[in-house]
């Protein structure tokens, strides 16, 4: 269960969120929309404890473990994933080499024995798979030369080897045409169970089509300002986010 | 033993120091302090090298004289008294080391468990009294019977001035000439260490050479003279260096390294230099100022230069080809890595004599810390050099903001039949790829490691398997502490 009360970041010398509360219970999948500027990236950032994005109230925990003394790859290492919004580019390191070293770097701080390079391969074989990705593309490096479409799949494949217990997804699906819309939902749904959590950080209802969320949330200016079930995402859609009386300075 | 007693009554009539320390006690095996003739002698003798080496040697001296210490190089340091070294000492007999590894300097220890080195070897490499007999012995007599059934010679610089005179005479300063540059002089003066190998027509060597199994001369030279000659038609891998850093008290290294091939012969020359590069605040450190040259005599004759260089606060080495054979092929592959106060001025020359000769340079400079690498290479396409190709690629990756990253290409071309191709690049490791790699779970160092082996792959490839895999772990090693 990740809890997160109060919450207050600030990026730059500037707050962006302003006590921001949300609570994610195992086997939820929660959506988060908002305007531009609204700090649903800062969100992400700070959940996953990016440099430069420095908490200054407020508390977050995960499973009872206080997330905010950890360092990002020890978040990782209990369970915490982030689809990234722009996919960084490794040259010369290729995808398999990328991944193996990064589920072996997490069992080895849950104290698990390394991955066997056997299991690996059957492993990493079996999700680019279930994801349509082409086995070479595992050889090439990390998101070099990759399209955007192609990118994201590749976060999803990755998604999918490491298994986390919380995933958030920061506009994963934006830029994508329907095909690529489908495999991140493909992903996601895929990780869906009843002891996962997921997070959606997303602009359109769109991606809400194919995965549908438990909750959806309205952040804007810092706040989580209105929360509902799926049709708040279909409402927001009609109506926009003026026509919901959100305007970008609502705190 | 007699040509040895008469080198010390020559010193001992030379030199004033010589009643202190040196003649008192018989067993000491160091010549006085400072460079002379009579040091030269002295060091001939105990080498008991025949009359020619010795004159040589002391020509190389008089040429020394006259020469100035270069200093185009982008380092700085301290001017060198060269009056304040010693150029001769016996390797150290056993009491002087550690006498278990409880006595080795605990940072040595962490980083050869890192590279995940046996207990045994880590006993060698710190120069630890072993008694016993280790593994090592009897693979390296193994190894030696087998080479000498294929014809090959591989014995130690004295051995061969003993051995192979011919060879020798024929060899020895036919790639780079004695007064070729100041440091190459003092090498030629002074050398007492080092290798040579001679492949016979037709051979390939049937595994790779290194110096760790030449198990007499474990200890590394301060000024080494290495020779290489593939004849006709053969082939041979050698390494050079080792991952784990080598306990050496000695500053000053001026090296020298000649590889000759001809007709439709092939080295492949790899090393990895891992010496003491000073500690975080710079002082301390070896200062390295090698002269490394292959001569592509042969036609369609090749030579591979492929370095990993780690170490050493002050790097001024440029392995470079000469191609003259038609046909003939030079590379480079070059990582150079820098941190903390590390200073290193390194490249290539690639000089095209024959027709179609070409050559590859890839060169992959890392800074870090408060250090400056340069890359600085000379592409020269002579006259008669009909239809040269040469590719150059110089890429250099910064970490942190107060490091630099230089280049500096030469291109000379005298022949329009000349292709010539440069491209250059510098970039950074920005902090989206730092934390795109934490976020996945890897650990800060882990993460710069990852991204520094993706950027030097295309070098790293060209290392024997063996020795990329211990390189690997050896660039992460070296960039400790770089970030964060």
């Amino acid at each position: 269960m990740l809890e997160i009360k109060n919450l207050h970041v600030t990026v730059g010398g500037k707050e962006i969120l302003k006590g921001l509360n949300l609570t994610i219970n195992d086997g939820e999948v929660h959506a988060i929309m908002g305007p531009n500027g609204a700090g649903k990236s800062t969100l992400s950032y700070a959940l996953c404890g990016k440099d430069g994005y420095e908490v200054t109230q407020g508390s977050i925990t995960y499973n009872g473990k206080n997330l905010m003394d950890m360092d990002p790859n020890e978040r990782a290492g209990e369970g915490l994933f982030l689809g990234f919004q722009y996919p960084v580019e490794i040259p010369g390191v290729s995808n398999m080499n990328f991944l193996r070293s990064a589920l072996n770097s997490q069992r080895r701080y849950r104290g698990e024995d390394e991955i066997a390079a056997v299991d690996f391969l059957k492993l990493i074989r079996a999700k680019a798979a279930e994801l349509d990705m082409d086995p070479e593309m595992l050889k090439r490096p990390v998101n070099v030369g990759f399209s955007g479409g192609e990118k994201k799949r590749n976060e999803m494949v990755q998604m999918a080897v490491l298994d986390p217990s919380l995933a958030v997804l920061d506009e994963t699906d934006s830029g994508l045409d329907i095909d690529a819309l489908k495999i991140v939902a493909t992903g996601i749904n895929r990780l869906r169970s009843p002891d996962k959590s997921i997070l959606m950080i997303t602009h359109y209802q769109r991606l809400l089509d194919y995965v549908v969320p438990d909750y959806v949330h309205i952040l804007a200016a810092g706040q989580i300002v209105k929360t509902g079930g799926k049709e708040l995402a279909l409402e927001l859609e009609e109506k926009g986010y003026m026509g919901l009386g959100i305007t970008e300075s609502a705190a | 033993m007699v040509a040895t007693q008469e080198a010390k009554q020559t010193v001992q009539d030379v030199t004033g120091e010589y009643k202190y320390g040196f003649v008192t006690d018989i067993e000491t095996e160091k010549a006085p302090k400072g460079l002379s003739e009579d040091v030269i002698r002295f060091i001939s003798a105990k080498k008991d090298e025949p009359e020619w080496l010795l004159a040589w040697r002391l020509k190389a001296y008089q040429k020394w004289l006259t020469m100035e210490e270069p200093t185009w190089a982008m380092v700085d340091y301290p001017k060198i008294d060269f009056q304040d070294i010693y150029y001769y000492s016996a390797p150290k007999s056993a009491e002087d080391g550690p006498k278990s590894l409880d006595e080795v300097d605990p940072e040595l220890l962490r980083t050869y468990e890192k590279l995940g080195i046996s207990l045994k070897e880590q006993e060698v490499l710190a120069g630890v009294a072993v008694d016993i007999v280790f593994d090592s012995v009897s693979v390296a007599t193994t190894f030696r019977k087998k080479l000498k059934e294929a014809g090959i010679i591989f014995c130690s610089i004295s051995e061969a001035a003993h051995d192979y005179p011919e060879l020798m005479k024929k060899y020895l300063g036919s790639v780079v000439p004695v007064a070729d540059n100041y440091y190459s002089a003092l090498n030629s003066a002074v050398f007492t260490d080092g290798t040579f190998v001679y492949i016979p027509k037709g051979v390939r060597c049937p595994m790779e050479l290194s110096t760790y199994f030449r198990i007499n001369e474990a200890n590394t030279g301060q000024f080494e003279r290495t020779i290489i000659i593939a004849d006709e038609g053969s082939y041979v891998s050698y390494l050079e260096g080792c991952t784990a850093p080598q306990r050496d008290e000695n500053q000053l290294h001026a090296a020298v390294v000649e590889l000759i091939t001809h007709d439709d012969a092939e080295i492949k020359y790899s090393t990895v230099q891992n010496w003491y590069p000073g500690d975080k605040d710079g002082k301390g450190g070896i200062y390295n100022f090698v002269t490394k040259r292959g001569a592509c005599r042969g036609k369609n004759s090749k030579i591979s230069w492929t370095q990993v260089e780690t170490g050493s606060a002050i790097t001024w080495k440029y392995p470079s080809c000469l191609l003259i054979g038609d046909g003939s092929v030079g590379e480079f592959y070059s990582v150079a890595i820098t941190n903390n106060y590390q200073q290193a001025d390194t490249g290539t020359k690639m000089i095209h004599i024959g027709k179609n000769t070409s050559s590859t340079i890839i060169s992959k400079g890392i800074s870090a810390g408060k250090s400056e690498a340069t890359y600085r290479g000379l592409v020269r396409v002579m006259a008669g050099a009909e239809n040269a190709r040469n590719f150059t690629q110089c890429d250099s990756l910064l970490i942190g903001d107060k490091c630099g990253a230089h280049t500096v290409p030469y291109i000379e071309i005298k022949n329009p039949t000349a292709q010539v191709e440069h491209e250059a690049t510098t970039s950074k490791i920005s902090d989206e790829q730092l934390f795109y790699c934490q976020q996945r779970g890897l650990e800060t160092e882990d993460s710069v490691a990852l991204i520094v082996n993706g950027f030097c792959k295309d070098v790293m490839k060209n290392l024997p398997m063996e020795f990329a895999v211990e390189a690997q772990k050896l660039l992460g090693i070296s960039l400790e502490g770089s970030v964060g």
